[in-house]
């Protein structure tokens, strides 16, 4: 019974790109891994799915209720498939964090939140004090193992695969206790902010929404996605899912660059793991700085118009 | 309608954490100590729905040694009717936690659990999921809106894509985010007047909950230091810089 199941994230259209992560964390852990896909009409995703490298088979369950990610209804749809598996892995994203911790509940286990690096079959390392420090984690081999993936920690496993597709009914009806509105999705056209390989930020110092369109400008010129310091989301800058950071989103791009950020902890463990740090800030002491890879002390006002010059 | 809230005492904020040199932990010696930021909005948004004569009571309950009694005689001051400390030493996981707070609303009835959407020691991020779970009850975590209206709750979630809206039926657990509200401050006379304000104190063995299946922390290490960088003089440099490398 030593086998991973995935639980696959998807929008309704297409799979996330935290599945493919989850699935280079199942390898590491070394076991056979299985994907699980709920939702309604989810063929496509399925077959996404399918093609992730080194999946054994994938499990699509279709049902109209299933449909929106509402942890209460999926979480059931999991514990009866768990008794196959000895671990069960979900991304960190707000979709895994939410759903997880129920499923391990409902399993009467403790969950492993933020998996890092694999160290063994149950011993795994993870990030704690907004990544502060970093701490190894042991769980009992004697139940089964819950836990979330760090998904910025991963790389994406590869999608040549052609794993079986077992269509399953669901084991159990909506929940009656919850029901789903709606969403608001705040993002435009630009590329993910969680998987995308570049990231323009900007912070408080940006000073208003107008001005955000300097951010946004520069980002669509190097196709880049588009973030946000805490400051300037809680000032109305900008939505709150470009939100980075220990509360946001933890996010590894290959170039990261902050405008006006000045680099509080929070902020600076969700961008650690980015290949390149580029920070632009008129302060020359902002904390930022002792993270940058690349520093310049200078007024955004002025080197976001020379840059788009420079680079259009 | 009572509303219980959990709080738990961590490490402040504003304390950039030391790791101990033999790995065994983070020093939390002449550290301060303060309500987990999160729950300190759970507990204002409780506070504000009694406010709107929505709910009767408002609980705080805190798991952990005599040291929590701190954070709970804050949380009185806040505006809290009473405190409940679940006596503990040892450092609890979230299940165990959940079980013990659900024994706590089950006992009192409560008709609503606001909790903060993680702490800032652990970033566990599970409790009221799980709490939720063993009560085969709703969860709705991240809130940065609700309104509660009769017998539910209409709450605005941040997630990854946006906000996502959802409507609970009481009882239920929700779990809220930084944006929901900003709490007050503290005035002198109300940290008078919570030191007459009833705590109770309850073990874990009272309450009939052990801890079971927990992990095993070890090993704890400050992260690996990125390689200083460098510092330019001009955006032309910056772009140079930038191409040189391959970025751009």
């Amino acid at each position: 019974m030593s086998k991973t199941l995935i639980i696959a994230e998807h929008d309704g259209q297409n799979l996330n790109s935290s599945t493919a992560k989850c699935a280079s964390c199942a390898t590491a852990i070394g076991q056979e891994f299985d994907i699980i896909v709920m939702g309604a009409s989810i063929n496509e995703i399925a077959s996404q799915a399918a093609a992730i490298d080194g999946t054994g088979s994938v499990l699509s369950i279709d049902a109209e209720h299933l449909a929106n990610p509402l942890a209460a209804n999926h979480a059931s749809e999991v514990v009866a498939v768990a008794g196959g598996y000895s671990h069960i892995l979900g991304p960190s994203t707000t979709y895994g964090r939410d759903l997880m911790p129920r499923i391990a509940a409902l399993l009467g286990v403790n969950q492993v939140s933020d998996i890092s690096a694999v160290e063994g079959a149950h011993q795994f390392k993870r990030p704690i004090y907004a990544g502060n420090a970093i701490v190894e984690v042991q769980a009992p081999e004697s139940v089964k193992l819950v836990a979330t993936v760090r998904v910025a920690s991963w790389k994406s496993a590869g999608n040549t695969g052609s794993a079986t597709v077992e269509a399953r009914s669901a084991s159990s009806t909506a929940s009656s206790h919850t029901r789903y509105v709606g969403l608001q999705s705040g993002g435009g056209e630009r590329p993910d902010l969680q998987s995308a390989a570049r990231v323009i930020s900007g912070g408080r110092a940006l000073a208003s929404e107008e001005n955000f369109e300097l951010i946004y400008s520069l980002a669509d010129l190097i196709g880049a996605g588009t973030g946000a310091s805490r400051a300037a989301v809680d000032a109305g800058y900008c939505p709150n899912d470009m939100q980075v950071g220990q509360t946001g989103k933890i996010i590894a791009p290959n170039l990261y660059i902050a405008f006006g950020i000045s680099g509080a902890i929070q902020h600076i463990t969700g961008i650690k793991d980015a290949g390149t740090i580029v920070a632009v800030n008129k302060d020359v002491d902002a904390p930022i700085f002792e993270v940058a890879d690349i520093g310049l002390a200078a007024d955004l006002f002025s080197v976001i118009p020379e840059m788009k010059q420079l680079l259009s | 309608m009572k509303i219980l809230v959990g709080i738990k005492r961590v490490v402040d904020y504003n304390v950039r954490i030391r790791v101990k040199s033999d790995g065994s932990g983070v020093d939390t010696d002449g550290v301060k100590m303060s309500i987990n930021p999160f729950d300190e909005i759970a507990l204002e948004e409780a506070l504000r729905i009694r406010e709107a004569g929505q709910a009767d009571e408002v609980i705080v309950v805190s798991l952990g040694g005599s040291a929590c009694q701190q954070q709970l005689r804050t949380g009185l001051a806040m505006g809290a009717d009473r405190a409940i400390q679940i006596d503990s030493d040892e450092n609890q996981q979230p299940l165990t936690v959940a079980r013990a707070f659900l024994k706590i609303a089950e006992k009192e009835q409560a008709g609503l659990v606001l909790l903060g959407k993680q702490a800032i020691d652990d970033d566990n991020s599970q409790t009221a999921q799980m709490m939720a779970a063993l009560w085969d009850r709703p969860q709705a975590t991240f809130a940065s809106g609700m309104t509660l209206t009769g017998d539910t709750v209409n709450v605005v979630r941040e997630v990854d894509a946006g906000l996502e809206t959802i409507e609970v039926d009481l009882p239920a657990v929700i779990s809220v985010d930084l944006r929901l509200n900003e709490p007050r401050f503290v005035k002198l006379p109300d940290i008078m007047k919570a030191k007459r304000k009833p705590l109770e104190v309850i073990t874990m063995d009272e309450l009939g909950v052990a801890r079971e299946n927990d992990l095993t922390v070890s090993h704890y290490a400050p992260p690996p230091s990125r390689e200083k960088g460098i510092m330019v003089e001009d955006t032309a440099q910056l772009v140079a810089e930038l191409k040189t490398r391959g970025l751009v």
